[in-house]
């Protein structure tokens, strides 16, 4: 009787331990799929690529037989009429972008921009500084602080349209190209041919945004780290979008356009709010990753998919910045003017980039830099030339708005750019040099600050003491651009980690990085107890046994 | 002195009892890695195979709950106070001058008070709030659509909490495995279900 039941027993026993390693099996099977962290299928690209075939756009005009642009052009303005004569909407268009103005549209009071009374600490301000500036500004003759910004033939419509590559504005005369060739530095730039170019316009590509875009600042990668000459022409490892050899985009494929509004900058008004993606809007802006690739990129199941609500993309999937050419990372204005022999000097440091010049300052430029990580949730806010500082602490001359319980913020990615730039001691504001000039008073002519703090500030129509000293500064660029390819993107424990790449984001709780300290503690040491407590008790026995085996 | 055997544990029992170890190691290893305390595979792994297990470990306990209340083996679960204290006596001193067991192995009575109290407690209160600090863990990102207000960070430390004690409860369990007839006779038990047990210690 009790062999049978002992029988059925483990019959049954053994049917059960059948099922638990056959659900064993379809577990693990489950499970390792998701373990192979390289998805076969990744919805979000494989959407974005469906709409993102090579562009074979047509284009239902020829200019080069326009015989209005068949012409001998003596001046740029003189193409712009022409181009005019059919758009004779454009320039009312590039009138109302920021791109003309400098100016931040979604500022009701008109003080956020270039244009306005923000700073950076770079060259800081473009007051009293225009005609260097201002060979950046997609127009002509903004020299001071009267140009006239309702003149249609002002518009330069060539530095975007360009496909000669040709055409080059110089760097000092107020967005003018030259009319006989100049030297600038070691280069000679040499007047455009205007009726070969005019010829030939057509839609911007990479050269036309990058010619300002690469070189914000001044030159090649100073200010962004994710912009620089680099993406003219970029790899597949620098940026899996404009790849050369591949996707190819130009930047409007993101930057989507709208009668010449660029979507994209961003201060008050974030690049986008709306986070649909083209799959439930054709007509989306594309200039969000979510626009194409959906705020579930990832494979089905995948963790990472549910990681953007909090994290943007460009976290994980941009590494590092500045991987091919060195950026800016620091510049300490306090230093400049400093002479050798009399003479203005500079010295070369790493990357064969100054690391002094007489007229700049000290600087440290750097290559594949580690982003700093802030929550961001689209607008960037600035410090005006009017606001009060508190020149004991850091300055921050614009900030990274976004919090962490909002849910439009997002971790995302910042290149911060620190230095010290003068301020104004006694009204305690930070203060604009006047820069560049053939005047004694321009910085880089006379090398007296208060001259030149004097004239800078005047021209911005602000207050200045008198005195002045040199305070820290840090300016913040979201990083977005260089996007890695898959393999090259951020493991877990780039962050899951104790003194991981966010180990300065607090207020949240992060697996990997945080826990309870007391509860650590406290548990260690009751394991540490029970350790010790087995131990002694076992070597007590042996101790005992040996003891009672003698006798 | 001569000995005895006693088939105590079935087939099923040494089953779930193997699987149930090999389940909380690696669950305790890539749980603490998860939790920052080394690095051993990477998070991501960690997570990956923490998670896996979880599962495979909430099936397997649905067949042990099913096998104990099926079988009656629930009954060397019940908790008693009879013969604790000399239980405890025994491990606190009788151990030591070569006693006999206060409360030696049957197949009525599988368990000594003190397991008995400990297995209970793993079982309903320690793996059930492993179970629920867990998958409350796990569904982190569905919070909002269950409309649940919770913090991340008390639901982690909570299941930490109860990490640290099936890490004691693993180490004190390891030892108490020595102190049979032999120091693995015990573990042997586990294998081949048989208990030895010394002749003059019979009930």
């Amino acid at each position: 009787m009790l062999t049978r039941l002992n029988t059925s027993l483990s019959r049954f026993v053994l049917v059960l331990a059948a099922c638990v390693a056959v659900s064993f099996l379809e577990v693990s099977l489950a499970i390792a799929n998701q373990l192979t962290f390289e998805p076969e299928k990744t919805y979000g690209a494989e959407q974005a690529r469906k709409v993102s075939r090579p562009t074979t756009r047509w284009v239902t005009t020829d200019h080069s037989r326009h015989p209005v642009l068949q012409q001998e052009f003596s001046s740029p303005e003189e193409v712009t009429r022409a181009c005019l004569t059919c758009h004779n909407e454009a320039s009312n268009q590039i009138h109302q972008t920021i791109h003309w103005t400098w100016i931040d549209p979604a500022d009701s009071e008109r003080l956020m921009g270039k244009n306005g009374l923000t700073l950076n600490n770079f060259c800081i301000s473009i007051h009293s500084n225009e005609p260097r500036c201002t060979s950046c500004h997609a127009g002509y003759g903004w020299k001071d602080g009267q140009f006239d910004f309702n003149k249609e033939e002002a518009v330069d419509c060539l530095i975007c349209h360009d496909t000669t590559g040709t055409y080059e504005k110089f760097p000092t005369k107020a967005g003018y190209p030259v009319e006989a060739p100049t030297k600038f530095g070691k280069k000679t730039f040499q007047p455009p041919n205007y009726t070969v170019i005019a010829a030939s316009v057509g839609r911007p590509t990479r050269a036309n945004c990058g010619a300002c875009h690469f070189y914000g600042g001044g030159g090649d990668g100073v200010k962004h780290g994710d912009l620089d000459s680099s993406l003219y022409n970029p790899s597949r490892q620098l940026d899996v979008h404009m790849n050369s050899e591949g996707a190819n985009f130009t930047c409007q494929r993101c930057h989507s356009t709208d009668a010449h509004f660029i979507s994209g900058r961003t201060y008050k008004q974030p690049a986008f709010t709306d986070r649909r993606s083209l799959i439930e809007d054709d007509l989306v802006k594309r200039i969000s990753c979510e626009s194409c690739h959906t705020a579930t990129p990832h494979a089905v199941g995948h963790k990472a998919n549910d990681h953007t609500d909090k994290v943007a993309c460009q976290s994980c999937h941009i590494p590092a910045f500045a991987r091919v050419k060195p950026t800016k990372m620091y510049w300490d204005w306090s230093t400049a003017g400093k002479m050798k022999d009399g003479k203005p000097y500079k010295v070369k440091g790493a990357f064969g980039k100054a690391s002094y010049m007489t007229k700049k300052g000290h600087f440290v430029w750097e290559k594949n830099v580690q982003p700093e990580y802030f929550w961001y949730n689209g607008k960037m806010d600035y410090l005006l030339v009017t606001d009060k500082i508190d020149p004991t602490k850091v300055v921050k001359v614009n900030f990274v708005e976004g919090d962490k319980d909002d849910p439009d913020s997002r971790i995302t990615p910042f290149k911060v750019h620190r230095g010290k730039q003068p301020y104004d001691s006694v009204n305690m504001t930070m203060a604009i040099p006047h820069l560049f000039g053939k005047d004694s008073s321009a910085f880089w002519k006379g090398f007296d600050w208060n001259a030149s703090l004097t004239a800078g500030m005047a021209a911005a129509d602000v207050p200045y003491s008198g005195e002045y000293g040199f305070v820290e500064t840090e300016y913040h660029y979201p990083i977005t651009h260089m996007v890695a390819p898959k393999e090259k993107t951020l493991s877990c424990n780039a962050c899951h980690v104790k003194d991981g790449r966010l180990a300065t984001l607090s207020g949240f709780y992060m697996p990997g990085r945080d826990g309870s300290r007391t509860v650590d503690i406290l548990g260690w040491v009751a394991v540490l107890a029970a350790l010790i407590g087995v131990i002694v008790h076992g070597v007590m026995r042996v101790i005992s046994k040996s003891k009672s085996e003698q006798e | 002195m001569s000995s005895r055997k006693l088939y105590l544990y079935t087939r099923f029992e040494r089953f779930w009892h193997w699987a149930q170890a090999l389940l909380i190691i690696i669950l305790l290893v890539t749980g603490f890695e998860v939790h920052g305390t080394f690095r051993l595979l990477g998070f991501g792994v960690a997570v990956s195979i923490h998670n896996f297990c979880a599962w495979t470990w909430l099936v397997l306990y649905a067949f042990i709950v099913f096998w104990m209340l099926t079988t009656g083996e629930w009954r060397h679960y019940v908790p008693t106070f009879v013969k604790m204290f000399e239980v405890l006596q025994y491990y606190i001193s009788g151990i030591f001058k070569g006693e006999p067991h206060p409360v030696p192995k049957s197949e009525r009575i599988k368990h000594n008070p003190l397991q008995r109290i400990t297995y209970l407690g793993i079982v309903s209160v320690l793996v059930p709030f492993q179970i629920v600090t867990g998958f409350l863990y796990y569904l982190y990102n569905d919070w909002p659509v269950f409309g649940w207000e919770l913090s991340l960070s008390v639901v982690a430390i909570l299941h930490t909490v109860g990490a640290f004690a099936m890490l004691v409860f693993f180490v004190i369990h390891v030892y108490m495995t020595t102190t049979g007839h032999h120091p693995f006779s015990h573990i042997k038990a586990m294998f081949t279900g048989y208990e030895e047990l010394d002749e003059d210690n019979v009930a």
